[in-house]
């Protein structure tokens, strides 16, 4: 998964691993290793070169020496290679907007400490610390501050939830794992005992909720899901809408996982996964006139049968 | 490594000859022209490494007498300057390294945290702060911020869903935002000659940088994120609906209502709301379980949306092959 090795790679490597050594005399290989993200067979190649670098002369005083106890490495001449060279100008930016979202997420703990560190990286980096990055992130979040504060009391929480999908708002109690922001939307992990499963929650569905006396305990089973590919990751056992979608409905393609997209001229031809029938119903009728639903034919009559029975209501008495 | 150490050892510029007699690995013969074609090729190759690390090469000569050019490595320019980070501190850097989603940023992430490391932080592996943000970033973040950076000129083709066909661009990128969670670039449009703003998930292919570094200089002022948000502001919510749900139906109206008021069989519910015809598609997605019952414009928006969708749902609507 690494990108492949090149010798400047490796020379960044030995630059950054004396001074590294020189501030932690004494130190575990397999510690170092850990700590530097490389594996210990390949550190302790790296050493092996070390010894042969050094000051033009290249005798015993000029060249880098290290004494090994053990497994514990002290580097006892760093021929003039006692600091890291500078951050380069894609190391300051990942960590600087890094921070900077950091310090932007709502309902983070430590914001002080961030932006502490942020200032104190970002003069370090020097001029490159002016990453032409600027983060906002989604504004509004004291519900998140609040829901987080319980969170952190390591209690069970009753929740009031509001499930898109089956469009009720029901309670339950869980098991707080961790609260992440993904993309848009703030979340709750937690083990549901009611599902008895690990579920997301979306914070601004979390209608209510209260901080129960037993300790939050999820079970050895409660696994993180993995979100980096987004929260919504339709399987194939879900059931496919079809859709006739019309120029100003086209932004659902951006919004929502799509399986297919067929651009004809004027009307795109979108399919879809949805979890339930009953919620595409909703979903797709609340997307308004740019978007006619072909298939399957069960929710095409289902919309007919609504849509006449809602006119119902409507006709004069 | 031993040209770094030598080059900073030295404060006089070292000519490439002086190097190739000092260093090891750079032995050969001056004198046969292959054999000092082929150092000449390794010197260069190396001097361009280093300039990759981001080692500040510094050319000059030792005296007026040199015709040569020599080369030196300012121990100033080229250490991180010294950092004291906190515990707490330290732990948040570490965190933000984290973050990157993307290979590209994730790697020079875990490299700066390694310099960092390496200046003597100590970096809790474990630590957390509540909140994890989980960033995607597009592929045209790469491109953009470096010319940005370099404030040079991009084309790009730009694809807006409700037009058929991408148009090609011309930007002076000011600058990258992130506006809830998604990514923009703001700059000056050559083209349309005004400031514009884009959304890095729509840029189609490549971003290409045009023309030279250093071709332009954003506004002092320029507030990157107000151009954002600008285009995509909240909405007021001035207006008020009357809306009859039957009881233990529509949940998700009930939630958006300000007051419910219960009666027999049905509740009513009072909702404010800017976009009648938004309001009106969630009230048609609840087919008979709710009833607009007023303002008119709303009442109608609603009739009117419940009679096109019958007639585009109607059996004789030509099905589409699926």
């Amino acid at each position: 998964m690494t990108t492949p090795r090149t010798s400047a790679d490796r020379l960044g490597r030995l630059l950054n691993l004396v001074p590294y050594l020189l501030a932690r005399p004494g130190i575990l290989v397999a510690e170092a290793a850990a700590d530097l993200g490389v594996t210990e067979k390949q550190l302790r190649e790296d050493l092996e070169l070390l010894w042969v670098c050094g000051l033009p002369g290249y005798g015993p005083g000029d060249l880098i020496d290290m004494a090994f106890d053990g497994d514990h490495v002290t580097i006892s001449h760093d021929a003039g290679i006692d600091k890291p060279l500078r951050l380069n100008p894609d190391e300051a930016l990942a960590l600087v907007v890094a921070l900077r979202m950091l310090a932007e997420t709502p309902g983070i703990g430590s914001r002080d400490a961030i932006e502490r560190a942020l200032a104190k990286i970002e003069s370090a980096a020097g001029d490159l610390a002016d990453a032409p990055v600027a983060v906002k992130l989604p504004a509004n979040q004291e519900k998140l501050a609040t829901v987080r504060a319980a969170v952190d009391s390591g209690h069970a929480l009753r929740l009031t939830y509001y499930t898109a999908a089956r469009d009720e708002t029901t309670d339950r109690v869980v098991d707080p794992m961790r609260m992440l922001t993904v993309g848009t939307f703030a979340y709750l992990e937690a083990w549901c005992r009611r599902a008895e499963g690990t579920r997301l929650f979306r914070i601004d569905r979390i209608d209510g909720f209260t901080e129960l006396d037993e300790p939050s305990r999820p079970p050895m089973e409660a696994v993180p899901h993995d979100v980096s590919g987004g929260v919504f990751r339709p399987g194939p056992e879900l059931p496919l809408v079809t859709l006739r979608v019309g120029r100003g409905g086209r932004w659902i393609t951006e919004y929502y996982p799509v399986e297919q997209v067929v651009k004809e001229p004027g009307e795109w031809l979108v399919t879809m996964r949805v979890t339930d029938l009953g919620w595409a119903q909703r979903f797709l009728v609340g997307l308004g006139p740019d978007v006619t639903v072909t298939g399957p034919p069960e929710l095409v009559e289902q919309i007919r049968a609504a849509a006449h029975a809602a006119l119902d209501q409507y006709a004069a008495p | 490594m031993n040209l770094v150490i030598c080059l900073l050892s030295t404060r006089r510029f070292l000519t490439a000859a002086q190097i190739a007699l000092t260093v090891p690995g750079y032995e050969h013969d001056p004198s046969d022209p292959r054999d000092h074609e082929a150092f000449q090729r390794k010197f260069e190759r190396d001097k361009a490494e280093l300039r990759e690390l981001g080692v500040p090469l510094e050319t000059g000569t030792a005296s007026i007498f040199d015709q040569e050019p020599g080369y030196r490595i300012a121990q100033r320019e080229y250490a991180l300057p010294d950092i004291l980070l906190e515990p707490d501190e330290a732990a948040a850097v570490g965190i933000a390294a984290r973050l990157w989603q993307h290979a590209g940023l994730a790697a020079a992430a875990s490299s700066g945290l390694a310099k960092l490391r390496a200046a003597g932080v100590e970096v809790d592996p474990q630590a957390t702060l509540g909140v994890e943000p989980v960033v995607t970033v597009d592929p045209a973040f790469g491109p953009l911020t470096a010319a940005a950076r370099e404030r040079r000129a991009v084309t790009f083709k730009y694809r807006v869903p409700e037009v058929d066909d991408p148009s090609a661009r011309r930007l002076e990128p000011w600058g990258v935002v992130c506006w809830r969670g998604r990514w923009y670039v703001v700059g000056h449009d050559k083209d349309r000659d005004a400031t514009r703003c884009f959304r890095l998930s729509r840029i189609v292919g490549d971003v290409r940088a045009a023309g030279r570094p250093g071709a332009f200089t954003p506004p002092a002022d320029a507030d990157l994120i107000g151009h954002v948000a600008h285009s995509s502001g909240p909405i007021a919510r001035n207006s008020r609906a009357t809306v009859t749900v039957r009881h233990g139906r529509a949940a998700g109206l009930r939630r958006l209502a300000r007051e419910i008021i219960p009666g027999a069989g049905s509740d009513q519910l009072i909702i404010s709301y800017g976009d009648p015809e938004w309001l009106a598609s969630r009230i048609a997605g609840y087919g008979p379980d709710a009833r607009a019952d007023g303002p008119p414009e709303l009442r109608a928006a609603v009739i009117q949306q419940l009679k096109e969708l019958a007639a585009r749902h109607e059996p004789a609507t030509p099905a589409v092959a699926s």
